[in-house]
Formats: C-alpha cells, sequence, structure tokens
C-alpha cells in the first residue's frame, strides 16, 4: 500500500531494493555455509566491509534527504552519525563488565584510568540495550532538532548554514576530544566484548550486523521514499526552490525544515549506531569535519535528490577508497579531490542524473 | 646567572690574566694588595668558618684578582697544596694530569698528577657565601649589565656587608637603568637587614614595584615582622603590587588576545574578499595560506645564510605564488560556478585536497622546519612584570599594515573600484564597461595572495606542514560570517574580538573549552544577527 505507493514510478529505488534484497540473502550464506576453500566463499572481512559500507549509505540517504528536497547542505551530519555511534559504543562499554583490563564491574577501564569513583550520570541506564538503541535515535534527533529550531527560526540558510554546521561537528569534536567529557577522550570507545549476548568477533554476529544494516537501510529509504512522495515532501521541494515564495503561500517553512531535519539526523544516529560494533570503535575523528564534507560528495557522485543516487554514490567511493588506498595511498587524495571538482564541474546531477539520459540518448 | 656569565668573560687561565691586566688598568688598584695575600692562605683551612672568612675578607677587599679566585673556587677548581707556596693554586686538567697556575701573578706553576693536589671542599653556607663575595666584587665591574645582575643576586641573600656595598655603589653610579637596580637591591636588602626606620623606608620605596624579588621581600617581611608600623605599610604596599600586577596580566592577555586575533584578521581577510565580494566559498584559503608558508621555507632554502631578511623576499613572493594559483583556480574551476556558493564549496574543497596532497608528494609529508629572523626573536620589556614577545608585535603590526594596504586598494584604485562595481551589481557595472571576468579573477587572485602572506606569518608563529590549512580554515569563515560578510571593518573588529575573548576566557575554562565556548556563542549570534556584526546594506544585501 504505503510502500507500492512510495516505490512507484521510482526505478532505480526498486533496482537498488531488489540488489540490496539478493545481496543480504546471499553474502550471509556464502560466509557461513560455503567452505572457506570454495571459490564461492566470502570472507567475514568482505561481510564486515559490506556491512559498513551499508550504514554509510543510510547516512548518505539522510544527507540526500535534507540536502536534495531541502536545499540544506549539512556540513555536520557526521557529528549525528558519531552521536548515534556514541550511544552504541556507551551500551558496548558497559557490556564489557569486569573483563576489561581493570576488572571493574561497572566501570570502564578509561574511566578507572583516569581515577574516576563513579559513573557519570548520563552513562546511567545504556547497560540496557533498548535505551541506547533510543538515545542513539534520540540524541541526533533532539540535537538537530534544537539547533535546526534556533538557526531555521532566524532563517539562517544556504552558505551560513552550511558553514555553522561545519562549526557544530567541529565544536563536538574539541569537546569529545576531552577527557573530563566523560566519553574516553582521544581514544575513544573501543574493546567491545559482545552485544546482546553475542560475541562482536563471531562469523554469526558479523553476518547479523550486515543483515541489520541492510534492513536498517532498506527500512530509512523506504521511509524517505514516503516522506518526498508525500505532501509534505512536495512542500519541502517547493521550500528548496523558492523558500520565500511557500512561506507567502502560508506554509510554516520552519517546522517543514526542522521536522525533516531531525528526521535526516536520527537516520544518522541509527547509521552510526550500526557502524560502531562492526568496525569495533568509535572515537573524536568520527565528528571530524572533513567526514561530514567527504559524505556530501558520496551524494553528489551518485546524484542528489534521487535518494538511489546516495547509495550508489556512497558504495561506490567509499569501494573506490578502499582500493585506492590499498594500491596507491599517495594517489586517494588527488582522486578525491579531483572527484569534488569534476563532478561539480561535470556531473552536477551525478551518476544518476547521467545513467536515464545516456539510455535515452 | 650572573655567575656563570662573569665566568665566561674570564674563562679560567688565560681569562684569569687577561682579567688581571685589566684590573691593573682600572680603579680597582692595587692598594689593598696586601689585605689580598693575607686572606688567601683561609681558604686552605680545613674548617669551613675559616673558610668562609677568608672567602669574605677576600670580597671586601675590593680588589679586582679576588673575583677569579672566588669563582674558581665555586666553579671547583681551586686546589690546596701542602709543600710550596703559595698554599692555594688554580688547577685545570691537561695531559699529565693538572696544570698549575698561581691565583694571583697568574704565572705557570707546571703539570703535576692529579694526587698531588687536593681540590678544596665546598658545602652550601660557603656557596651562599661565594655568590655574594662574587657578586660584591662584580659590583664593580665596568659592564653596566655585569653591575645590575650583580645587584639581583646581591638581594637574594642580602647581608650588613652587601648592603653597605649597595649604598657605595649607588652612591658612584651613573648609568640610570643600575641605579634602578641598586635602589632596589638596597630596599629588598634592608627588608632583611635594616633597622625599623630603614625597613619602613624601604617598604615605601618598594610600593608599586613590579619586580618578583620586592614582592618575595615584602611577603617575607610580613610573616616575620615584630613592627606594627612597618607590618601595616608593608601590607599595603603588597595589595598595591598585587593590584598593579593583576592589571599587567590583563594587559598581557589581552596582548595575546590581540596577537590570537591578528592571526585570525590574516587568515580571514583573504577570506573576506572571495567569500564577501564575491561570494564564493573558497574551502581551499587554508591551502593557500600553506603555500604562502612553504614559499617562505623554499626562499630560505634558495638564500641559506640569508635568515634575517629572507622574508621580505618570502612575502612578495608569497603573495605572487598564491596569486598565481588563485587566478588558476578561478580560471579553471570557480569561473563556472558563479551563483552557485554551494558548489564552489564542494569545488574548493576538492582542490584544497588536491593542493594538500601536491606538497606531501612534492616536498614532504612531514613539517618543514621555518627559522625565524634574529630581530623576531626576544621580547619587549614593558615592566618587569610584563613583556611582549618580538615575533607576535611584528604580527600584529603586520596584520594591520596588510588590513590598510587591502582598504586602500578596494577604495583608492581602479580594480578596487571595479571590484565594488562588480559585488554590486554584476549586470550593470558591465553595462558601463568593466569587464568583470577579468575583475573576477584579479579579485579572487588579491584574496589568494593575501592568503600567501599570511602563510608568511603564520610560518614564523606555528609549525608548517601539508595540514596546517586546515587549522585555520573553519576559524576564519567564523570571523568572516561574525564580522558581517563583505565588510573589512567587520573581519577587522570580528577576528580581534573572537582572539581577545578565547584567550580571556582560557584561564578559567581552559584552552579547548574556550574555544568550544567561541563557536557556540557564534552559532547562538549568527541566530541573533543573521548578516553579522556589520552587514552588507543596500541591494547587494538579498534576503
Amino acid at each position: 500500500m504505503g510502500i507500492v505507493k512510495a516505490l512507484k514510478g521510482d526505478t532505480g529505488g526498486q533496482v537498488m531494493l531488489a540488489v540490496l534484497l539478493v545481496v543480504t540473502l546471499v553474502v550471509p550464506v556464502l560466509n557461513l555455509a560455503v567452505p572457506e576453500t570454495s571459490f564461492w566463499h566470502v570472507s567475514t572481512y568482505t561481510v564486515t566491509l559490506l556491512g559498513k559500507y551499508l550504514t554509510y549509505a543510510l547516512l548518505a540517504v539522510a544527507v540526500d534527504l535534507v540536502w536534495g528536497y531541502l536545499g540544506i547542505l549539512s556540513l555536520g551530519h557526521g557529528a549525528f552519525f558519531a552521536l548515534g555511534g556514541y550511544a552504541m559504543g556507551m551500551y558496548l562499554m558497559r557490556q564489557i563488565g569486569d573483563r576489561g583490563v581493570y576488572g571493574d564491574p561497572v566501570l570502564p577501564d578509561f574511566m578507572v584510568f583516569l581515577n574516576w569513583k563513579e559513573l557519570p550520570w548520563f552513562w546511567n541506564g545504556f547497560d540496557m540495550f533498548w535505551f541506547a538503541a533510543l538515545m542513539a535515535i534520540v540524541v541526533p534527533g533532539v540535537l538537530a532538532y534544537i539547533f535546526g529550531y534556533l538557526a531555521f527560526r532566524s532563517r539562517v540558510t544556504g552558505v551560513y548554514l552550511s558553514i555553522i554546521t561545519q562549526a557544530l561537528t567541529y565544536a563536538l569534536m574539541l569537546a569529545f576530544f576531552r577527557n573530563e567529557m566523560g566519553f574516553g577522550g582521544n581514544n575513544g570507545l573501543t574493546d567491545f566484548k559482545e552485544l546482546l549476548g553475542f560475541d562482536l568477533q563471531s562469523d554469526g554476529t558479523r553476518a547479523g550486523l550486515f543483515i541489520a544494516s541492510a534492513a536498517a537501510l532498506a527500512l530509512g529509504y523506504l521511509a524517505c521514499r514516503m516522506i518526498v512522495t508525500s505532501r509534505l515532501g512536495r512542500v519541502a521541494v517547493a521550500i528548496r526552490d523558492a523558500e520565500s515564495r511557500t512561506r507567502f503561500i502560508g506554509y510554516r517553512v520552519e517546522r517543514v525544515k526542522v521536522a525533516i531535519f531531525a528526521f535526516s539526523a536520527m537516520l544518522a544516529g541509527v547509521a552510526g549506531a550500526l557502524y560502531v560494533p562492526q568496525v569495533g570503535i568509535i572515537n573524536p575523528g568520527e565528528f571530524s569535519p572533513l567526514n561530514s564534507i567527504e559524505l556530501v560528495i558520496w551524494v553528489a557522485v551518485g546524484g542528489r535528490a534521487t535518494l538511489y543516487g546516495a547509495v550508489v554514490g556512497a558504495l561506490m567511493v567509499n569501494y573506490g577508497k578502499s582500493t585506492f588506498t590499498a594500491m596507491f595511498p599517495e594517489a586517494w587524495l588527488f582522486a578525491l579531490g579531483a572527484l569534488f571538482v569534476l563532478v561539480t564541474l561535470l556531473l552536477p546531477r551525478g551518476i544518476a542524473g547521467w545513467l536515464p539520459a545516456r539510455r535515452a540518448g | 646567572m650572573g655567575m656563570s656569565a662573569s665566568r665566561r668573560r674570564c674563562p679560567h687561565l688565560a681569562g684569569a690574566f687577561v682579567c688581571l691586566i685589566l684590573a691593573g688598568m682600572t680603579w680597582w688598584g692595587t692598594a689593598v694588595a696586601g689585605a689580598l695575600e693575607e686572606a688567601l692562605p683561609g681558604l686552605a683551612d680545613r674548617a669551613f668558618p675559616v673558610k668562609q672568612q677568608a672567602v669574605q675578607a677576600l670580597a671586601a677587599t675590593g680588589d679586582g684578582r679576588a673575583l677569579p679566585i672566588l669563582e674558581a673556587l665555586l666553579a671547583g677548581d681551586l686546589y690546596t697544596r701542602e709543600t710550596a707556596d703559595p698554599p692555594v693554586v688554580l688547577a685545570r686538567p691537561s695531559a699529565a694530569g693538572l696544570r698549575l697556575t698561581h691565583p694571583l701573578t697568574g704565572a705557570d706553576l707546571g703539570d703535576v698528577e692529579r694526587g698531588a693536589v687536593k681540590k678544596i671542599p665546598l658545602n652550601n653556607a660557603l656557596r651562599t657565601a661565594l655568590r655574594g663575595g662574587i657578586a660584591t666584587l662584580t659590583l664593580s665591574s665596568p659592564d653596566p649589565v655585569v653591575r645590575s645582575r650583580s645587584a639581583k643576586d646581591l638581594m637574594r641573600d642580602p647581608s650588613p656587608e652587601s648592603v653597605t656595598a649597595l649604598r657605595a655603589r649607588l652612591e658612584q653610579e651613573e648609568d640610570a637603568a643600575v641605579r634602578t637596580t641598586l635602589v632596589l637591591a638596597v630596599a629588598v636588602a634592608d627588608l632583611r637587614v635594616g633597622t625599623p626606620q630603614a625597613r619602613l623606608e624601604a617598604v615605601s620605596t618598594l610600593e608599586g614595584s613590579l619586580h618578583p624579588e620586592a614582592r618575595n621581600g615584602l611577603t617575607t617581611l610580613i610573616a616575620n615582622e615584630t613592627d606594627a608600623d612597618v607590618k601595616a605599610a608593608a601590607e599595603r604596599a603588597l595589595i598595591a603590587i598585587d593590584d598593579r600586577l593583576t592589571w599587567n596580566a590583563r594587559a598581557e592577555t589581552l596582548f595575546f588576545g590581540l596577537s590570537l586575533g591578528s592571526v585570525l584578521v590574516l587568515a580571514a581577510i583573504g577570506l573576506a574578499i572571495t567569500f564577501g565580494v564575491m561570494g564564493v566559498i573558497n574551502m581551499a584559503h587554508g591551502e593557500l595560506m600553506m603555500l604562502g608558508a612553504y614559499t617562505t621555507y623554499l626562499v630560505q632554502q634558495a638564500l641559506p645564510g640569508w635568515v634575517d631578511y629572507s622574508l621580505f623576499v618570502a612575502i612578495p613572493a608569497a603573495f605572487i605564488v598564491s596569486g598565481l594559483f588563485g587566478i588558476a583556480i578561478e580560471r579553471t574551476v570557480i569561473r563556472f560556478l558563479y551563483g552557485r556558493p554551494l558548489e564552489t564549496l564542494l569545488a574548493t574543497f576538492g582542490i584544497s585536497l588536491i593542493l594538500q596532497q601536491l606538497v606531501r608528494t612534492t616536498i614532504s609529508a612531514q613539517n618543514v622546519a621555518v627559522e625565524n629572523p634574529s630581530w623576531m626573536s626576544g621580547s619587549l620589556q614593558i615592566n618587569p612584570a610584563l613583556a611582549l614577545t618580538y615575533n607576535r608585535l611584528y604580527i600584529l603590526a603586520f596584520a594591520l599594515l596588510v588590513f590598510v594596504a587591502l582598504l586602500l586598494i578596494l577604495k583608492r584604485t581602479a580594480l578596487g573600484l571595479q571590484v565594488r562595481a562588480v559585488s554590486q551589481n554584476r549586470a550593470m557595472a558591465r553595462a558601463m564597461g568593466v569587464r568583470s571576468a577579468r575583475v573576477d579573477a584579479l579579485t579572487f587572485g588579491l584574496g589568494a595572495g593575501i592568503a600567501g602572506v599570511a602563510g608568511v606569518a603564520l610560518s614564523q608563529l606555528t609549525n608548517v606542514g601539508p595540514n596546517m590549512g586546515q587549522a585555520y580554515i573553519i576559524d576564519s569563515f567564523m570571523v568572516v560570517v561574525f564580522g558581517g560578510v563583505g565588510n573589512l571593518w567587520g573581519t577587522l573588529i570580528g577576528g580581534m574580538t573572537l582572539g581577545v575573548a578565547n584567550k580571556f576566557m582560557e584561564p578559567w575554562a581552559g584552552a579547548v573549552l574556550a574555544k568550544i565556548l567561541v563557536l557556540v556563542f557564534i552559532i547562538l549570534f549568527i541566530q541573533k544577527r543573521p548578516r553579522g556584526l556589520f552587514p552588507q546594506r543596500g541591494r547587494a544585501a538579498d534576503g
């Protein structure tokens, strides 16, 4: 019903979801059921790598929702992703229990190291998975809501908004680098052992996280499609194209913007929460402004305002990064830099805008 | 300190000899030569009190020849021998063991084995006496710097004798700076060893003095004083000193703030042109600064031995290098993106990555060492509690110079007129015959060149490496946005305000938290005044 309506006319999305479904079904089987000697075996390393890419893809979808459909170029979405990641990281830290290096039943290692005597208040509740999962969504959402409310109410738009989102993630990075903040400072959170009782190092858990990432991506994608095909989505596009006119017609522009911005931040938080158990660490580097700008280029490469383009772009750029940095570590920044320049100059609509045009021609 | 410097003037054997000749030529004279010979054997005595008396007697002679002896004793180069006259000798290591010298005449006494002579042992009381004695002797040195220093040494551990010596010196002293130090030293010494009347006078002399010794002396006096009047006066004087110290500390913080502000202004002012005048978001601005810093490095490499002057070559060179890069970026990328600021942001970010990697590949991934010219080291001593380092002072002046130059270019030259015309109304400017494409390229080149010049200044303050530009890009944008886009005065005031605010918050918030608070403040400020402190008015400012 809703899903059918949301995907109507979205050929790219249908293909993307179909491929995603097939990959999600096949890869875990090839990993777990096919013996390692076989040609068809997929290593656990690859499964984790793919799972990581899928969380990036979800993050790119979140960025595309605000950039492509609302005209807000956020250079701070990495912050929401990292906050989601920290929420999950805190749960995983609490799960270590007394298996840490210092063996304290409650306090994580870095707190023992800093000679803290009790858990800071904001760590309470993170021993429960449901609470951490909720926080991974609520914290980025609330931050985006407050930030968006302040920014959109005073009609900060365009470049100014981009720059202050960048300042936001920069300020958070500096804050999380401080040991006094209680989030592990420079080293962040790491040495995770298990998630919901499953060993994080086991192949089965890795495959499970991969499937969860794929499911989150599919659901996130569908939710975004539902938004953009709804009345709300059409108002958002109107705001993107002619903000003042939309306001004069009588729409409450700020409310629409805040709502979509906060939803996008929540999606980024989910992506971050799924990312952390797969890579096994979260540190303040994730807040770095560079990350946030880089993920904008994923969307630009894939093609903005298409949603599936964001998925394609995230997967392609990150696959390119993995292979490039392995083969020519020197050349990766040249390639990434050239990608930024060439895509903005020659491919303003990204790959998604380019493919159908070729077919039509 | 005083010790080692005066020892450097008289390095042992040869130096001692020269000093002796010098002594003969100056007013030190030889009138009390007999006293010197009499006191010398006391140093060979086993008992420390006897040695101490001998040291004091030597110092009291005021004979210049006593100085190298006392210095040698403090350095452990003075030995005793039981057999011959003189009983005390200077000794330096030589091939055969030790080479001996006569302490008074400087005559060579030949080599002996190490065991033949015995080093004179010291204890802490003797060392203190030695330092006091040396200071008393150097108090009449012909070099005013040495005299000042010995006066300072004397006030650290004053005795009634040293007060007498200081007063005597004060009578004949002509150098104003040394007089000031002597007055201070007499007062500090009086605090410790003077009569109640002398102490009271000393307290009033020291009131408001910023020398750390004055404050220490008063604190010690208050702790030990029995005379109520003196104690009350000392407490008042201490409060006055602390008051002045607080103000000096504030002045110092203000200076640090202005110094940070000048760096921010230098970094942001080129951006103010490209962003404010042209509406272009140049994320590669930090990398253009980095190119300027690397130009400084390369100029220094090309002109070895000319470090003091190389900056004067580096400044125009950096302007040209970064300016040309800027023009190339404008011609190849930015001119296709006018009116699409978000796209210029992404494209120039790509360029910044390419420039970083370019430097990494061609020069080095490590930081490079840029030398500071000698005229930039050292500091300007305003008063004993406040010193302004020259490099920060010069960079502050340089930032203002660049600001004024840029203001003049924009307000007084044909290019400036055209730039302003294009930024206000491109179509109308074109209609009036302004070649807007050329103006765009030159404006961007100017902004980039200024970034290069800023890089030269930065190379004197921070590490020069491929990543150095990234550290400044967010800060510079904050300055431009805070000050108001398209307004150079806004950039100046914005940069200085942020620098000073940052430094004033640092003492109680810590460096990182201060920075976060400044960022949060700007984020909130933008909500209130979305167009910055000094918004651009008129038609150009579309809402």
